[in-house]
């Protein structure tokens, strides 16, 4: 036990606080602020000068619509072919929420494990970059040839997308030991186990955040490309098919679904880190 | 415990290892405490009182010699021993309340909500239970941590610095606090500060230390009764007695000057 001998100096830079890596909470702290009606209305104002105004521009200057169509001709197009396109997006909740799933288990566990045992981390830690670095688009085409056409193959994508980027924000979040914390812990006689869950995991919830939010975002962009790739259904299929038969409108209407889909993910991630990780801010 | 000592450090010496060498942080200390005492260290930084205080919480081993409480040899952390930090030292995430049952959850222990009551009642609390640490004051959060470290009943509180980041007046509640805690409790009390006004105004007897390597230089009986008030602190015993201290102090830190830093090795 290495860490019996270290005294913690407390001083106010102590890792307890900041120095949390590349992302940090400030950029889910630093979410929509709205304050009262008038910030309200002066949004609801804005977009519909920006919305109408991209409207009245394309009208003006004739723009044909295979190049940009007119917001008029998405919102029709979305309440059209809104029956036509729910299952899709079904689809593609089904892929990224399980590869989601599963590839945050993993990462979360990994995570855990390699920071208790620092010397495994740093033979880990390459691979982890090339995972991460990596996109993981690019074994689509292999594992659609391992797996079929079916689920598994964007699952797995999915799973290999978000796993890493969760890893290593929560394996940066479980290396802020604070020493002062673990000794009081131990102070009562705490054991290794009891100070992982009492201290380590709840100093590292605020990053285990970040980290869920980076990879569902990762897992989205996954899963569109992989149905890119593979066809037959989901958004991103629904992409592919609806430009190579120029249907603007219902293409646009599709991206913005998943636009809406990725801020949805956001706030979602925002609000459970403000829930449960507030005391950071 | 028949000899009514409660502490009991024998020849207590403790070396770090560290890149330049071995760093011989407390060499052969001895030193009693008696149960129901208290006494305060100080001494220069670096001269090995946080070393020594952890040796005694059961946190630190030493390299060689013994540290004792009631006579049985510390050699991991007990619930008869309550610590307390310099900064709070407060789980950010959890109120006052859930902040002081951690003692009891790591022990897989009720709480004593009578007791927790009592006590926070005692240093001006109640109604913060549901408070977050970072919603309080730092006097108010060293007194969650005070409530803390008294929860369990431990039978000796070792207090490390714990009020050097308060403002002078917090600072002078808070050493009333302890000692309206300790008429109640009678708890043996074991205090580092760097304030020789607090070590004096606290403590039954002031030990101070020496640094590299770190030992026990001297030691100075306070006999005032009890309760004491500021009063005293203006009284020309006291203001002797700071004047020894402060130049015990300050000699060390000058003859520590010319000295390199000590590699000695511990004898034995
Ligand atoms: N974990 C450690 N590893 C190596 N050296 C250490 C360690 N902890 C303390 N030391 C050294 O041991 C000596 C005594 O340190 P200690 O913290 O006990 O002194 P202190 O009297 O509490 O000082 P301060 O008044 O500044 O708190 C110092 O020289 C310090 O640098
Ligand atoms: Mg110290």
């Amino acid at each position: 036990m290495e860490s019996t001998d270290a005294i913690p100096q407390f001083s106010k830079s102590d890792a307890g606080s900041g120095g949390v890596g590349v992302a940090n909470m400030s950029a889910l702290a630093a979410g929509p602020g709205i304050q009262s009606v008038r910030d309200v209305a002066i949004i609801v104002i804005v977009a519909v000068i920006v919305v109408g105004g991209l409207e009245l521009l394309l009208n003006l200057f004739s723009v044909p619509q295979y190049v940009m169509p007119k917001p008029s001709e998405i919102a029709y197009a979305l309440v059209t072919d809104f029956w036509f396109i729910l299952p899709h997006l079904g689809h593609t909740l089904v892929e990224l929420s399980s590869g989601f799933t599963i590839g945050a288990l993993v990462g979360l566990i990994l995570a855990a494990v390699i920071t208790q045992f620092p010397f495994a981390e740093k033979i880990i830690a390459p691979y982890i970059l090339m995972l991460v670095t990596t996109p993981m688009l690019a074994l689509v085409p292999l594992l659609i040839l391992r797996f079929g056409f079916g689920y598994t193959p964007r699952i797995i994508a999915v799973a290999l997308a978000a796993g890493p980027m969760v890893m290593i924000n929560a394996a940066t979040g479980f290396r802020r030991v604070d020493s002062g914390k673990i000794a009081l812990a131990r102070s009562y006689g705490a054991s290794t186990l009891q100070i992982f869950w009492k201290i380590r995991a709840p100093m590292a919830l605020p990053m285990i955040f970040v980290g869920l939010m980076v990879g569902s975002i990762f897992g989205l962009l996954t899963a569109v490309g992989a149905e890119m790739v593979g066809g037959g259904f989901g958004l991103g299929n629904r992409l592919t098919s609806y430009s190579s038969m120029i249907q603007m409108p219902q293409f646009f209407a599709v991206v913005l679904i998943l636009s809406i889909l990725g801020i949805l993910i956001y706030v979602l991630f925002f609000l459970l880190g403000k829930k449960f990780a507030s005391w950071e801010t | 415990m028949s000899d009514g000592v409660k502490l009991r450090v024998r020849q207590a010496s403790k070396i770090y290892p560290t890149a330049s060498g071995d760093l011989l942080a407390i060499d052969r200390c001895d030193l009693d405490v008696r149960a129901g005492e208290i006494v305060s260290i100080v001494g220069p930084s670096g001269s090995g009182k946080t070393t020594l205080l952890w040796t005694m919480s059961g946190l630190h081993s030493l390299s060689s010699g013994e540290v004792q409480l009631d006579g049985k040899p510390i050699t991991a952390p007990s619930r008869d021993i309550g610590m307390v930090f310099q900064d709070a030292n407060l789980l950010p995430w959890r109120n006052v309340q859930a902040n002081i049952a951690f003692p009891f959850e790591i022990m897989g222990q009720q709480p004593d909500k009578a007791w927790i009551a009592q006590l926070m009642h005692r240093v001006g609390l109640e109604g913060f239970e549901n408070r977050m640490p970072r919603e309080l004051s730092g006097g108010m959060q060293q007194r969650v941590a005070l409530v803390r470290a008294l929860s369990f009943k431990p039978s000796v509180l070792l207090m490390d610095e714990p009020f050097g980041a308060l403002d002078a007046f917090t600072r002078e509640e808070m050493n009333h606090l302890v000692e309206e805690i300790y008429l109640d409790t009678r708890t043996t009390i074991l205090l580092i500060t760097h304030s020789i006004e607090e070590a004096i105004f606290l403590a039954d007897r002031v030990i101070v230390m020496s640094a590299r390597p770190g030992r026990i230089a001297s030691e100075h009986l306070v006999p005032f009764a009890r309760p004491r008030s500021m009063e005293i602190m203006s009284t020309k015993e006291v203001f002797d007695l700071t004047n020894i201290i402060k130049k015990e102090i300050v000699g060390d830190q000058k003859s520590m000057a010319g000295r390199p830093r000590s590699t000695a090795r511990a004898a034995g």
